[in-house]
């Protein structure tokens, strides 16, 4: 299966799901008017992936801005991570925030609230 | 006496003001108005907490313009652009800034929108971060991409209450203005 990979822009992050090694990476900033339009082909990727998993899915999100039409899809994401931990696979979500940034981490441990998947919260020291 | 737009304008265009504009709020609007605030924030020595508190609160405010804008009707477009709406970033000292949007609204939303800001303002910290999680996990994104959480953000982000008023400019329509202060 193919990766799926964006470039970055200045409203939307940079995006590489490598199904070979099961690394997955939400980078940058997520602040697009209409996120539903980005999100999509990421979760029907994610489709896919869940018919054949690794055994360690392992994603990681380093986000250093995202609005709020971004972070339902965000949890449409998750939602497709807590199908396959729900398997046999395993998932981790690392979920960066830089050092001071509260409102990252809350954020992050909101989604750890909702999703039942092990979050792993990494400050990044400047 | 009818609500005058201009007088509204000038009055938020004061003080210590980054950015004011007035007209069209577009998608290339919202980036050209980020990218000059967030220039303008990086050089004032703003601590990054609040730097990111005014740009997070900037980016859902223009996109409630963006989704939530009621269109005049055509004979009094002619002196508004298309997806009117207003916003002023103003420091109001150090680390203090105030965001103010304004925009058209038709009267029969004004129940709905007053009584969400009302329910926002009487929440606690706690009951915010509940509703805001509520509402991520129970309510669908519109076809435009609003997904009813902006305002839940913005209170829950800077800790304020929202300061809010409804000017009367025709029968049909008033203006909506919102103001946060983020500190």
């Amino acid at each position: 299966m193919e990766a799926i990979t964006f470039e970055g822009t200045a409203k939307t992050p940079t995006i590489k799901f490598d199904a070979s090694n099961g690394v997955f990476e939400i980078k940058g900033r997520s602040i697009p008017e209409n996120s539903i339009e980005f999100y999509k082909p990421l979760v029907d990727w994610l489709d896919e992936y869940a018919k054949g998993p690794l055994d360690l899915t392992q994603v990681n999100v380093q986000l250093e801005y995202f609005n709020t039409s971004s972070s339902k899809c965000i949890l449409d994401v998750f939602k497709k991570l807590e199908n396959i931990h729900k398997g046999k696979s395993e998932v981790i979500i690392n979920w960066y925030y830089e050092e001071d940034d509260e409102d990252m981490l809350e954020a992050g441990e909101d989604y750890e609230s909702i999703i039942r998947v092990p979050f792993k919260m990494i400050e990044i020291v400047e | 006496m009818s609500f005058d737009i201009n007088d509204y304008y000038s009055k938020l265009n004061s003080g210590d003001v980054l950015l004011a504009y007035k007209g069209s709020i577009t998608s290339d609007l919202i980036s050209n108005v980020l990218e000059v605030v967030e220039a303008k924030l990086d050089d004032l020595s703003e601590q990054a907490k609040i730097r990111k508190k005014v740009y997070n609160v900037l980016v859902e405010s223009l996109q409630n313009l963006f989704h939530h804008n009621d269109e005049l009707p055509d004979k009094l477009h002619d002196s508004f652009d298309p997806k009117f709406g207003v916003l002023v970033v103003t420091r109001v000292e150090n680390n203090v800034y105030r965001i103010s949007t304004g925009n058209f609204i038709n009267s029969n939303k004004i129940k709905f929108l007053k009584d969400k800001i009302d329910k926002i303002n009487s929440l606690s910290e706690e009951e915010l971060k509940d509703m805001y999680k509520f509402i991520l996990n129970h309510q669908k994104l519109s076809a435009k991409g609003g997904g009813g959480l902006g305002l839940v953000d913005i209170a829950r982000k800077t800790g304020n209450k929202l300061e809010y008023s409804f000017d009367n400019y025709n029968n049909e329509y008033y203006f909506f203005n919102l103001e946060v202060i983020v500190s």
